[in-house]
């Protein structure tokens, strides 16, 4: 293959190659016993409850910053009523799954490639493997399964967070009760807005987990190959998260 | 399944990164209960021999049997049952840093026995009293010293009873008492639990107390094989080289 690409592109058709098969060894083993219940347990809490305080945050200044964006520019046409009618849809459609997804791709990514590439580094990994243990089912079907459960979870209450935020700065200005404000939320946001945005988070979820952790399995030997699997993983998902969106929304616009 | 008393026969074993060819032309036999020390300079490709015959990397041609089964041609579910019987001992140590060392030693056996818990806390602490260590059982790794990690390392790969055992560089790094503290671990399990071993070092203490035969390696191939006092009268400079250090 290497005659016929330039070194650059060849390297990235190997990794994804690698990262195709890396994935298809995942689906093999994932249904497959033993399980590692306790494991995936112990992954649901890293990933989902560590990540809780960053996601809370964000999801509230999106939310907080939208809503007192919007007022200066609907304020003259009279429209500021549409602002909750406008923040759900934002951020339900768009910008929480994204942000979330993104920042989830900084924290949840660059932790599984750093720790598995650590063990990597340090034998941990073929220590598993030649004590007839299956580091693959233990590391990282436990690590992809929890990402690509939690993070929707993550991203549906940094949507309700940011939500909330939205509402508490247009208290700030003006005086909008709750029931009102999540009234006209709710009258506004379709099913066709909530099922395609929440369906796309499941593939950003499975993309940041089986990226790390296929980073960090294949960290190679040296201490400065676990920065390196740490910040590929968060620069791969990151771009992956993108462009997972842009194929959801074009999916979702043909379908709806 | 032993082949006439041989528990491992490498037989023109070859295998090389990009350009660099590591191992040359390996032809190596281990005999049942027998313990056979391989003697190299840094780099001459010790422990890409012993990560062939367990089957973590592949090698470019040539066979190694292990048990009387070619280790290439084995599933994975079949290589998984065979490293059962192989210990290997890394090292670092590589314990499971994330894991307690009651944790570490628990591990394999979880996955590869069918010990209630009961039974799984017996055996953990029969093989940490093997190897001195019973009172470090709630530690964490990383409270431990290097001798320490080594011992439990050695502690986690004889709680599967292996019959054959696999030891990359067990005495590196480690003062001469503590060298010779391993050393004597090593004959130990060999007296306890009748395996059969290949020991990968550079250190000579070490080759003295634990091998009944030791194989040089130079440039990726075997130069000279004999017990210790054998060659330790060796004409051979690169072998008196290793003499000379002690």
């Amino acid at each position: 293959m290497e005659e016929y690409f330039p070194k650059s592109l060849n390297k990235i058709l190997v990794e994804i190659w690698g990262l195709y098969n890396f994935s298809v060894r995942y689906f093999r083993e994932v249904l497959k016993p033993p399980y590692e219940v306790k494991e995936l347990l112990r992954q649901f809490f890293q990933i989902g409850n560590k990540s809780f305080g960053l996601v809370s945050i964000t999801g509230f200044i999106i939310g907080f910053v939208l809503a007192l964006q919007a007022i200066p520019t609907l304020e003259p046409f009279g429209a500021t009523s549409l602002i909750p009618a406008m923040i759900s849809i934002g951020i339900v459609r768009e910008i929480g799954p994204v942000i979330t997804g993104l920042i989830c791709a900084g924290k949840i990514g660059s932790g599984i490639g750093a720790e598995l590439g650590s063990m990597k580094v340090t034998e941990q990994i073929d220590a598993m493997e030649v004590s007839a243990c299956n580091p693959f089912k233990f590391l990282a079907v436990t690590r992809v399964t929890a990402a690509a459960l939690m993070i929707p979870l993550l991203i549906i209450y940094a949507d309700t967070i940011a939500m909330l935020g939205g509402y508490l700065a247009l208290n700030i200005i003006g005086d909008v009760s709750l029931t009102l404000f999540f009234s006209q939320i709710f009258d506004t946001l379709t099913y066709e807005d909530v099922i395609p945005a929440t369906i796309k988070t499941f593939f950003f979820g499975f993309t940041i987990g089986i990226v790390g952790c296929y980073k960090g399995f294949n960290a190679s030997r040296g201490t400065e190959s676990v920065g390196i699997a740490a910040n590929t993983s968060v620069v791969i998902s990151s771009l992956m998260v993108i462009v997972w969106d842009m194929i959801a929304v074009q999916i979702t616009n043909i379908i709806f | 399944m032993e082949t006439n008393g041989i528990v491992i026969n490498i037989k023109n074993l070859k295998k090389s990164f990009g350009s660099a060819e590591v191992l040359k032309d390996i032809n190596l036999q281990l005999g049942l209960g027998e313990t056979l020390v391989t003697l190299g300079k840094s780099g001459s490709g010790k422990s890409v021999m012993l990560k062939c015959i367990v089957g973590l990397i592949k090698p470019d041609s040539g066979t190694v049997e292990v048990l009387g089964r070619n280790i290439s041609e084995l599933s994975y579910e079949e290589l998984q049952y065979k490293r059962k019987k192989i210990g290997f001992v890394f090292q670092s140590g590589a314990l499971y840093d994330s894991m307690s060392v009651r944790q570490n030693l628990e591990f394999p056996l979880i996955r590869n026995s069918k010990l209630n818990s009961d039974e799984i806390d017996n055996r953990v602490e029969e093989v940490l009293n093997d190897v001195g260590l019973i009172d470090a059982i709630d530690k964490m790794p990383s409270e431990l010293s290097g001798g320490m990690r080594k011992r439990i390392g050695v502690a986690r790969t004889i709680i599967l009873n292996p019959e054959i055992m696999l030891w990359d560089e067990p005495t590196t790094g480690l003062d001469p008492e503590t060298t010779r503290e391993i050393s004597h671990l090593i004959v130990r399990m060999q007296e306890k639990y009748k395996v059969s071993s290949i020991v990968v070092t550079h250190d000579m203490i070490c080759a003295r107390i634990v091998s009944d035969r030791i194989a040089v390696l130079k440039d990726g191939s075997y130069i000279k094989t004999g017990t210790y006092s054998e060659l330790e009268k060796t004409e051979d400079e690169f072998v008196r080289s290793f003499f000379e250090e002690v």
